[in-house]
């Protein structure tokens, strides 16, 4: 039997006597999940948090098998022969037959797949056709870039939507609420690429006022350090790069933010209309509280739940999906080097660049999973 | 009396003194806390205005406990909700007067009702399952209760926050402090919500039907505990509820609502021994008898009309056995009866009424006091 998690004490009433056998019943039954060895250790809530934190990671481990599965099946259901690819029309069948041979091409596809894992394992997803590279080395650049953009972006989508959700909801019905909610629905259905040109058009053309192309200014390149280029002009004690590399940012950003931003706008908005009528409410406002701290301190972290989800499922997309963006701006992301590959028909790059974006995916929602518990005390670390 | 000497804790020597004073004085000497005048509020909604409270008027004395009571949707709950000015639209109130400790609070600036509520006046609700938020602690809210009124440390007001979960009767404050609502039973929410609404020393606590929410035998634990909070703080209780047996046992005086208005409004024991609206009459004999069981339960006939329904006369008049043709004409005027009761009633109106004989109608004194 584990030792209850809140081991209660005689109450005063009946009442509280009751309750508190009915609160350890609860508890009991949350502790029984976690696992054995764990469970006699776990007193805290922060320490119950990691073992679910770990259970989580554990559970990823059948999503990545899937996951490397069905990347693998799709390249290999792709019609074309990744040797004649290689060598190109005029090779011989000789040399073909030696290359599939070295690839492994010729044996089964289990033993194929295995291989693939085990290579994936030790951090090698194969070699670029196109410049002979490994690729592990070569998509961190890329990554980093897209890392760097979508952060930004996503960050503007966050402290804009939600702001712009609950002055709509607070003040319903309101002008404010009218323009917030056409803001997003203009947003939500604008096409990014068109956005970014006119963008392009309009701040860099003919206001001159921000660069529309690139991470940083091509006469003063940043050293890499990270590849992030904000943190390596910091490490670097550039601020002047640092601020060339910011205004870089602007537009890209914005493109990319103006969907999310909507999105999450929509769903504040209607998530904290219905906590805005909740009796919790009510409760703080009888307390005498400001209306701006019952919105922003009862309301907000109760209506924020929902929204979670929607940050993650954007901020998935935003790290995959970015090609458009990427590709109208310049930026050397890894739907830039994606796109580049599918036009060579690099094959190995493209299977570690679905694997590299579908991994992010996965951990993004990982993330928001974990967050979900900072955020609501009620859920059950099952 | 451990109770007595926290009290100074929380407020002011001198205001302690005061309030335990005016407690003791009591009953009629004292003057209101708290005067409604004429209250109307109305909510204008798609399908008209919807005149919810009707020229309300009732006061509360210091430290005493009122009653009011009435079926659902007769406009207590509103009625509270307006003296805290906490009517969310499309609701507004469109007349009469409120008059707290002396001021005009009717119109006064949202800034001003931020100061009195939770502070001088304070309210708890119906549903402690959802009127605490549920991802704040228990400390959280608690300590944001003291600190929006009182320059105090963090560390100070938890320690007052759990002075008050003890006094209110909760084990292990302390604890208690960092656990989270859905960890707590009805009945303990309630004590929470009792506690986070005393934490500022209010001079008047508006109890929106505090225990129909909880089963029986905790309902009388949080029913014992606002008394004992009423007797040893003199804050006056507005105590809204359709219990009569509730009011029986806590209340000094009670004003009866129907429809939106008050129709009767005298001292406890006046009332349940005399009471002389049909209305109030009716609800009195609604309330089961254990020495009579054979008797079928009455029940009023009809339904609680909806707000503005009825426009013309006594709003009870559809209801009413003893109607006559002046009640659908015109709204009765107050019959004084004597001793603070008074009814708005025809039969009492001297000069052509015809009272209905005391206790004769349907087992009025029926509730085992």
């Amino acid at each position: 039997m584990p030792e209850p998690l809140h081991a209660s004490k005689a109450g005063k009433g009946r009442e509280d006597g009751r309750d508190q056998k009915a609160a350890v019943g609860r508890t009991v039954t949350a502790s029984q999940t976690v696992p054995a060895i764990v469970r006699c250790k776990i007193r805290k809530r922060g320490e119950r948090m990691l073992a679910y934190s770990i259970r989580r990671m554990i559970a990823l481990i059948p999503v990545l098998i899937g996951m490397s599965l069905i990347v693998f099946g799709i390249i290999r259901a792709i019609p074309g022969d990744p040797a004649l690819a290689i060598l190109g029309q005029k090779a011989t069948p000789e040399s073909l037959e030696q290359l599939r041979r070295s690839l492994g091409l010729d044996k089964p596809w289990y033993y194929q797949y295995f291989s693939y894992v085990k290579d994936l394992l030790s951090g090698d997803l194969g070699t670029s056709i196109r410049s002979g590279a490994p690729i592990s080395r070569e998509i961190w650049p890329h990554l980093a870039a897209t890392i760097e953009l979508s952060f930004v972006a996503m960050l503007i989508a966050v402290v804009v939507g939600i702001n712009l959700g609950i002055l709509s909801a607070w003040k319903q019905n309101s002008a404010i609420d009218v323009i917030s909610m056409v803001i997003a629905l203009v947003g939500v259905s604008m096409p990014v690429f068109w956005l970014g040109l006119v963008e392009q058009w309009a701040f860099s053309i003919k206001l001159g006022w921000l660069p529309s192309i690139g991470r940083d200014d091509i006469r003063d390149p940043v050293a890499a350090i990270t590849h992030i280029y904000l943190l390596d002009t910091l490490l670097s004690g550039r601020l002047d790069q640092f601020w060339e590399v910011v205004r870089h940012l602007v537009l890209p950003s914005i493109a990319l933010a103006t969907i999310p931003m909507a999105i999450i706008a929509r769903m504040t908005r209607s998530s904290m209309l219905e906590v805005l009528r909740s009796d919790y409410i009510r409760t703080a406002r009888a307390k005498g509280q400001k209306m701006v701290w019952v919105v922003y301190k009862h309301a907000l972290k109760n209506a924020f739940i929902p929204v979670l989800t929607v940050i993650g499922l954007q901020s998935g997309l935003l790290l995959g999906g970015a090609i458009l963006t990427e590709t109208i701006f310049g930026w050397p992301g890894i739907g830039s080097y994606i796109y580049d590959a599918i036009q060579f028909r690099d094959y190995p790059v493209i299977q570690s660049g679905i694997l590299i974006i579908a991994l992010m995916f996965v951990l993004v929602n990982l993330i928001v999973d974990l967050l979900y518990a900072v955020f609501d005390p009620r859920i059950k670390y099952k | 009396m451990r109770f007595g000497k926290n009290i100074f804790y929380y407020r002011s020597y001198n205001v302690a003194i005061y309030v335990g004073l005016a407690a003791k004085g009591g009953g009629l000497l004292s003057e209101p806390i708290l005067a409604v005048k004429g209250l109307k509020t109305t909510f204008y909604t798609d399908d008209g205005q919807v005149p919810a409270v009707d020229g309300v008027d009732f006061s509360v004395r210091a430290g005493e406990i009122l009653g009011i009571v009435g079926e659902s949707g007769c406009g207590k709950s509103v009625t509270s909700l307006s003296i805290m000015r906490l009517v969310s639209a499309p609701g507004k109130i469109v007349d009469g007067r409120i008059v707290f400790n002396g001021e005009d609070i009717t119109h006064a600036s949202e800034k001003r009702m931020r100061q009195i509520r939770g502070d001088e006046m304070a309210m708890i609700f119906q549903e402690p399952m959802t009127s605490l938020n549920p991802v704040l602690t228990i400390g959280q809210q608690l300590v944001e209760a003291i600190r929006i009124h009182r320059k105090t440390s963090k560390r100070e007001a938890e320690a007052q926050a759990a002075e008050w979960l003890k006094l209110v009767g909760l084990p292990r404050p302390k604890d208690l402090l960092k656990s989270y609502p859905h960890q707590l039973s009805g009945g303990m929410r309630q004590r929470v919500m009792i506690a986070m609404a005393m934490v500022c020393g209010p001079k008047v606590l508006i109890a929106d039907e505090p225990t129909t929410a909880l089963d029986v035998t905790i309902q009388k634990q949080i029913l014992n505990l606002m008394k004992k909070l009423n007797r040893e703080t003199g804050t006056a209780i507005i105590l809204i509820t359709h219990d009569l047996g509730v009011v029986a046992e806590m209340c000094d005086r009670v004003i009866v609502m129907y429809a939106g208005k008050v129709v009767e409004e005298g001292p406890v024991k006046a009332i349940f021994k005399n009471p002389a609206h049909p209305y109030t009459k009716g609800l009195l004999a609604s309330v089961p008898d254990l020495r009579n069981r054979k008797k079928r339960l009455y029940s009023i006939p009809g339904n609680v009309p909806k707000p503005g329904e009825i426009t013309n006369g006594c709003p009870f008049h559809p209801r009413c056995e003893w109607a006559m043709d002046r009640c659908r004409g015109s709204l009765p005027e107050w019959a004084a009866l004597g001793a603070g009761h008074r009814a708005r009633c025809f039969l009492h109106d001297m000069k052509d009424g015809i009272a209905p004989g005391k206790g004769e109608s349907h087992g009025g004194t029926a509730v085992n006091r």
